[in-house]
């Protein structure tokens, strides 16, 4: 891993690793300083804020003017990324002329000369344009899911409000990009889905709309087990940012307390409550302090035609969580939270044991248990969902992945050729380190497979791939 | 009250006969449910009627006396008179032969004809019962079992009278009821009636008690399996079901009325005249009158009135009078006519005035398919049973019986849920969450759902444009793969893109509709892949070259056009030995198209030997 190498390669090594990183990111509307002495007017954010007044017009006024050049050769598209020896830009409107620019240093080999003086490399091809595209489009659908559109700002307060949503939302928001750690599953931007049995999913079911039925002001509900979802009320592209938000920000940032268990002392802070493991994970943190806070955070969906404003309430039982999302009109009262956690409490512990067995069994009947032999990625756009096999569990600072990054990479390159195209398709690559890659693309699904064989020929690695697809994708339709 | 409420009532067609008065004396046999109205001792007439004979018996016989009994065998074919107490006439001359005889000191009888047991009260108390039970004219001796007595009595004398027991058939079971009365001494609040089980094999045992919390004059019925108790006093009745949960103490349940106490229906009957022709206006009917009998299981006969009834239960008034919808459910599934009104329940519980929450649906439907399921196995064992040929064995093999209470997938969809789904005013919430219910109940019973349900689904998410949904559902196959679902899919694609993909997810895995994926495959100009496909699965010798050719020239791709050409000629070489098409393969356009195109050399030659 590169992050990893750049410490260890110090001592010993000659070479010193540094990973991408983020070296400015800005946020500009053109409209807003169209006469010169005014270009100030034009920039909404800019980090780092340190840089000087000068710097910052010249850095937004240079890309203003490659996206205006450029668009003289493609009109409808226009460019997304710039490639310099240093850096990469990439920019994204996200709504009419407002422009959004993240610009990554590439990475950086450090070696020493014989005269014993630092040698710096920029390793220009290393970065995926698709991945970094990618993840300044998150950025967008992240701020937009807590702040609602630069539009909506705009009408609500002017360039003021919304250059102070901008600062509050991304000062703290870019700190949390691993720039170094972006691969193709920030392309796809997709969902895990739980895999469960029908009657255990129908189970649930009828709990959510129990659930909904009993505290009626709940408008949508989402479930989702072992960071997984396994419901959603919301609309696919609203769900696909909140899942993002709750398996990289939220969950995270609960996992100690968890792994404590019942009787650590993390648990005794907790409220006590012997019937039910229930808690809440935005919300009040102790419901018999009649002081405590019933601030929700402010999610906004549907953006495009209904423009719902909602309280997200995300409550937790063991592995079970379910998201509450409430007109935001309607403020929570912790009359509301305790009954919300009276009701909800007990019956989704009991429900999430009940998914933890029947997962255990069905794991058991299909033998799943043990380590897949094939590492793979998954990827369907219809559903947007995702399986990894390469990804190990994520943690709030990095994915961590068991393979190679320059595996990763030809994934990457292979999901660029699939996307110039729309036939079916399959591409097998043998790589340098010996390992086979195999990228197929069938209708609106995407498979990749790193084969470590490498005696392998073109026919045995083309066979491996058909037992992969027989064992693990047999109930779809996947073309061999 | 509004008619509304009242649930039991008195037959529309009672049996009417001549009433009792110094001349007329009125008989009736619980063997047969007749009357026999005896005039003058019989000189004048005897005229019988029984519940089903359209055509009263009538006969006259010579006056011996006071007739104290009469009665007639089965299928009327000798009649027996009672004058004196103890001797039988029988009109004809016939020959008894005394079969068995036992030898006790008995106090009263009770004799049930439908399960052919006698009781004979026993002891100076006469609180000892000794059961025996006829069949094929045999006597068999029952264990003999005693009565407890409200309280120990003081006398000697005989303590339990056969006005205050019963007997009548339960839900299969035979039992003896014991009306205890209330007594001062003990701290209950009011008279019992306690249910002994009396088996045909084994020891008889205290299993039930119906608490009546009042004292009175009771009279009982039985009748559609539910214990109906009148009290006189207050001119109500009340029932009791011992199938419905009652407290349990480890041995006894104890069970309280099902429904509040209230009187039988009010009826009318035409002013009792000598002949029924008269047109005068009717009169209200006296009910719990004094001079009413009451015989096993459900007759009430008014001597006085001349009327016989058969009592009735009617099941539509009791939906009002019990709130709690399982109980509801668990009541009225064991009734005999249940149907109607259960689907009645079923609807009025989903409409929008009447809304029940979704644990009380829950709960309806999980008691409905419980009630399906239990027929569904014994249908499969029977059959199961009937291959295997236990048939010839014996008549233990029965069809088993569809009763009403089996509520099944086409029922509810018919009467219920397809109404249902149609109302405008239902938010969509909560329909999707009841069909959703009604699916995840069939589901926890192991019930297969039927195609028709999830079209319901769909159809109702699609109307509401909850097409994730949908997704969502069918992605977790909780709408089970059909062709005819897959095909309903396909006709979404328009609206909803991904439809086009869980289509044919779905006829992959029904592994049966190949050729329908051939033929999705090629109108979307996917040639190519439907030949990769049939050749995946082995089919690619049997397929038309014609079809597939067709639809190669009609995407204007000729690189697509040679390329399946191709595998066409050399399908032909491997299976002939020569590349080129039989007529039969009415191919010669797509050859002339394939010459016109890459020329006459571009033929495959055909190898030579």
């Amino acid at each position: 891993m590169a992050a990893a190498a750049a410490g260890a390669g110090a001592g010993a090594a000659q070479e010193k690793q540094f990973p991408p990183a983020l070296l400015s990111f800005f946020i500009y509307n053109p409209r807003f300083g169209p006469r010169e002495g005014e270009e100030e007017n034009k920039i909404l954010f800019y980090y780092p804020n340190e840089v000087e007044k000068n710097e910052k017009i010249r850095n937004v006024g240079l890309c203003e003017a490659i996206v205006q050049f450029t668009r003289t050769f493609s009109p409808s598209k226009p460019a997304k990324s710039l490639h310099t020896q240093k850096n990469r830009q990439f920019f994204n409107e996200p709504e009419e002329h407002f422009w959004m620019v993240m610009v990554v240093r590439n990475p950086i080999i450090e070696k020493q000369s014989k005269d014993g003086k630092p040698v710096v490399e920029y390793q220009e091809e290393e970065l995926l344009d698709k991945v970094y595209s990618s993840v300044l489009q998150q950025c967008y659908s992240m701020y937009k899911l807590f702040n609602g559109t630069f539009l909506r700002a705009m009408e609500d307060g002017g360039v003021k409000l919304l250059k102070e949503r901008l600062e509050k939302f991304f000062h703290r928001y870019l700190q949390t990009l691993h720039l170094q750690s972006c691969d193709l599953l920030d392309i796809f931007g997709g969902i895990s889905f739980f895999p469960l049995d029908k009657m255990t999913y129908l189970k649930i079911q009828s709990f959510i709309n129990r659930m909904e039925e009993s505290l009626s002001i709940v408008k949508y509900t989402a479930f989702l087990y072992n960071d997984q979802l396994i419901w959603s009320g919301l609309e696919q592209d609203d769900m696909r940012i909140l899942y993002k938000y709750l398996t990289t920000s939220l969950f995270p940032r609960h996992i100690e307390p968890e792994l404590a268990g019942r009787d650590s002392p993390i648990r005794a802070e907790m409220p006590g409550n012997l019937q039910h493991y229930g808690r809440f994970l935005t919300g009040p943190l102790n419901l018999n302090d009649p002081e405590a806070k019933c601030r929700f955070p402010k999610i906004f969906v549907n953006t495009d035609d209904t423009y719902e404003a909602l309280h997200l309430i995300v409550y937790k039982a063991m592995s079970a969580a379910v998201c509450f999302m409430i007109d935001a009109s309607i403020q929570p009262t912790l009359d509301f939270c305790r009954r919300l956690d009276s009701i909800v409490g007990p019956q989704l512990t009991v429900l999430a044991s009940d998914i933890c067995e029947q997962f255990n069994i069905n794991k058991r009947i299909s033998g799943s248990e043990k380590e897949p032999q094939f590492k793979f990625i998954y990827f369907n756009h219809m559903n947007l969902a995702e399986k990894s096999t390469i990804h190990m569990r994520k943690t709030p600072s990095v994915s961590l992945t068991s393979v190679h990054p320059d595996l990763m990479k030809i994934l990457g390159d292979i999901n660029s050729d699939f996307t110039r195209v729309d036939e079916d398709e399959e591409i097998i690559v043998k790589a340098m380190s010996d390992y086979w890659v195999v990228g197929k693309k069938s209708d609106q699904r995407e498979l990749y497979v790193i084969l470590n064989q490498k005696n392998a020929n073109l026919i045995e690695v083309n066979e491996e791939v058909k037992k992969l697809c027989a064992t693990q994708f047999n109930n779809i339709f996947f073309l061999d | 009250m509004g008619e509304e409420d009242y649930y039991l009532e008195l037959c529309e067609r009672p049996v009417h006969f001549e009433k009792a008065n110094p001349v007329n004396c009125v008989f009736f046999d619980e063997a047969n449910k007749q009357v026999f109205a005896v005039r003058s001792g019989g000189a004048t007439g005897v005229v019988v009627k029984g519940p089903d004979d359209r055509n009263p018996l009538s006969f006259r016989m010579e006056d011996k006396g006071e007739v104290k009994c009469i009665k007639f065998s089965l299928e009327n074919k000798i009649l027996a008179v009672q004058r004196t107490s103890k001797t039988v006439v029988l009109p004809e001359k016939r020959n008894l032969k005394l079969l068995k005889s036992q030898n006790i000191n008995v106090n009263w009888y009770m004799y049930c004809p439908e399960s052919a047991v006698i009781l004979l009260s026993t002891t100076v108390l006469g609180n000892v019962l000794q059961p025996f039970y006829f069949r094929a004219g045999t006597m068999s001796k029952l264990p003999k079992f005693e009565i407890e007595l409200p309280a120990a009595p003081k006398s000697t004398k005989l303590s339990l009278s056969e006005r205050d027991i019963a007997m009548a058939t339960i839900y299969g079971q035979l039992y003896v009821l014991f009306l205890r009365h209330h007594s001062r001494t003990s701290n209950s609040t009011g008279a019992e009636v306690v249910l002994y089980h009396l088996p045909r094999e084994g020891a008889c045992k205290k299993m039930h008690i119906l608490k009546l919390n009042r004292t009175g004059k009771f009279a009982l019925n039985v009748v559609d399996n539910l214990v109906v108790v009148h009290h006189q006093d207050t001119e109500t009745s009340v029932i009791f079901d011992i199938k419905l949960r009652g407290e349990f103490d480890g041995t006894i349940t104890l069970h309280h009325p099902v429904l509040p106490a209230r009187s039988i229906q009010p009826c009318q009957i035409p002013v009792a005249g000598p002949a029924p022709v008269t047109s005068q206006s009717p009169i209200p009917c006296k009910l719990y009158s004094s001079s009413w009998i009451v015989f096993q299981p459900d007759i009430i006969i008014s001597a006085s009135q001349g009327y016989l009834w058969n009592l009735q239960v009617k099941l539509q008034p009791i939906v009002n009078l019990l709130p709690d919808k399982g109980r509801l459910m668990d009541f009225l599934l064991q009734r005999r006519e249940c149907k109607t009104v259960v689907l009645s329940v079923c609807s009025q519980m989903l409409t929008e005035s009447d809304r029940a929450t979704l644990p009380v649906i829950a709960t309806v439907f999980d008691k409905l398919n419980q009630e399906y399921k239990k027929y569904l196995d014994a249908e499969q064992s029977y059959t199961l049973a009937l291959e295997a040929g236990q048939s010839r064995s014996g008549p233990f093999l029965r069809r088993p019986a569809r009763t009403q209470a089996v509520v099944d997938q086409s029922d509810m969809y018919t009467h219920v849920l397809s109404a249902f789904a149609e109302k405008k005013e239902m938010p969509q919430k909560f329909m999707i969450a009841v069909l959703m219910e009604y699916i995840r109940s069939l589901n926890q019973f192991q019930i297969t759902v039927q195609h028709y349900l999830h079209e319901l689904v769909i159809k109702t998410l699609v109307q509401h444009n909850l097409f994730y949904t949908l997704h969502q559902f069918l992605q977790y196959h909780v709408l089970s793969d059909s062709k005819p679902l897959a095909c309903l899919l396909l006709s979404l694609e328009s609206f909803y893109p991904p439809a086009h993909q869980l289509s044919l997810d779905m006829l992959k895995r029904l592994s049966t509709a190949n050729d329908e994926i051939v033929e999705v495959l090629l109108s979307k100009h996917q040639v190519l892949a439907a030949l990769r496909f049939i050749r995946g699965i082995g089919g690619h010798d049997n397929i038309s070259a014609r079809k597939f050719l067709d639809a190669a020239k009609q995407t204007e791709d000729h690189m697509l056009f040679y390329t399946i050409f191709r595998f066409f000629e050399q399908r032909n070489q491997r299976l002939r030995g020569n590349p080129s098409f039989t007529p039969g393969e009415h191919c010669e356009e797509h050859v002339a198209f394939f010459k016109q195109v890459f020329g006459d050399q571009a033929l495959m030659r055909p190898t030579t030997f």
